[in-house]
């Protein structure tokens, strides 16, 4: 009885190896922050791509609408993929899209913007990364879509497809 | 002469104490920078990792120690932005009882399994 008993706890111990080890083998190595998870948008101040100002978060996002962050860059070859989604994303009257020039040198951004059009309503510098990092981003391009509570409710890791432009606009109406 | 010399030991205690403030929060920024993961290189730290992700976090949490912010806050700040993984020493909240808790377990159980053998040797 007493073996009977052992033997069965031994089984029982390596069903539950077996099922931790099979369910790791499915599991990713590499790890992805959470993409759905509300956050408020972080308080900052960045200077503009343009009048070289500093404005403050409060100031940009200060419209009751929709807004999305977009983090690019003129030498990020998947932002040059998505830039006529974001084209055609800012024909939209219910959102306004902010960009986030990345680690970025400024003629050549600026080359980037005059060559594919500029879909921004406003384009903020982050010279150092460390405006991405407020958001939460970890490399680039990544676009993040903030409701009218000022929440980031989505962030999309990597270039945005015709899909999650869909997705985007079903949430928006 | 004397007013001289009194500026000269004043001038030269605070510039002490200035570097002696500096190098605390080097060793504080290292302890940090140490404890996190560079999301871009997973196996390496942020203070090892050269990765434009890891030089960023650097500045951040330079930023935010020269801002006054303690250690566990500064983790706080990061694990809000990119979760629990981005700390290679993970704190204990709900999603991590069962791994600070279970080796405790094990332990108990032992423990348990022991005495009772030794008693029954005896």
């Amino acid at each position: 009885m007493k073996n009977k008993l052992s033997l069965f706890i031994i089984v029982i111990f390596l069903s539950f190896c077996f099922v931790i080890f099979y369910k790791g083998l499915n599991t990713p190595n590499n790890y992805t922050p959470k993409v759905n998870e509300k956050k408020n948008i972080p308080t900052f101040k960045a200077k503009d791509f343009y009048s070289d100002n500093y404005i403050n978060s409060d100031k940009i996002f200060e419209e009751n609408t929709f807004y999305i962050v977009n983090i690019w860059a003129s030498w990020c070859v998947p932002c040059r993929t998505e830039h006529p989604l974001l084209m055609q994303l800012s024909k939209n009257q219910s959102i306004k899209l902010i960009g986030l020039n990345y680690r970025d040198n400024f003629n050549n951004a600026k080359k980037f913007i005059n060559d594919f059009g500029n879909p921004y309503s406003r384009i903020l510098i982050d010279k150092d990364g460390t405006l991405g990092i407020e958001f939460g981003a970890y490399g680039v391009p990544e676009t993040f879509l903030i409701d009218k509570n000022k929440d980031i409710i989505k962030k999309f890791v990597g270039p945005i497809n015709q899909e999650i432009v869909n997705e985007i606009k079903l949430i928006i109406k | 002469m004397k007013i001289l010399k009194i500026f000269i030991i004043l001038f030269l205690v605070t510039s002490f104490s200035e570097l002696k403030s500096d190098e605390a929060n080097d060793v504080l920024k290292s302890k940090i920078l140490k404890n996190i993961r560079c999301l871009i290189c997973q196996g390496q730290s942020v203070y090892d990792s050269e990765s434009e992700f890891a030089s960023s976090i650097k500045l951040i949490v330079d930023k935010k120690i020269n801002e006054g912010m303690t250690e566990g806050l500064i983790y706080e700040f990061l694990i809000e932005k990119y979760g629990d993984w981005i700390i290679f020493d993970p704190q204990l909240n709900k999603n991590t009882y069962i791994l600070w808790l279970l080796p405790l377990l094990l332990f108990l159980v032992g423990g348990v399994i022991m005495r009772k053998k030794l008693k029954f040797t005896n």
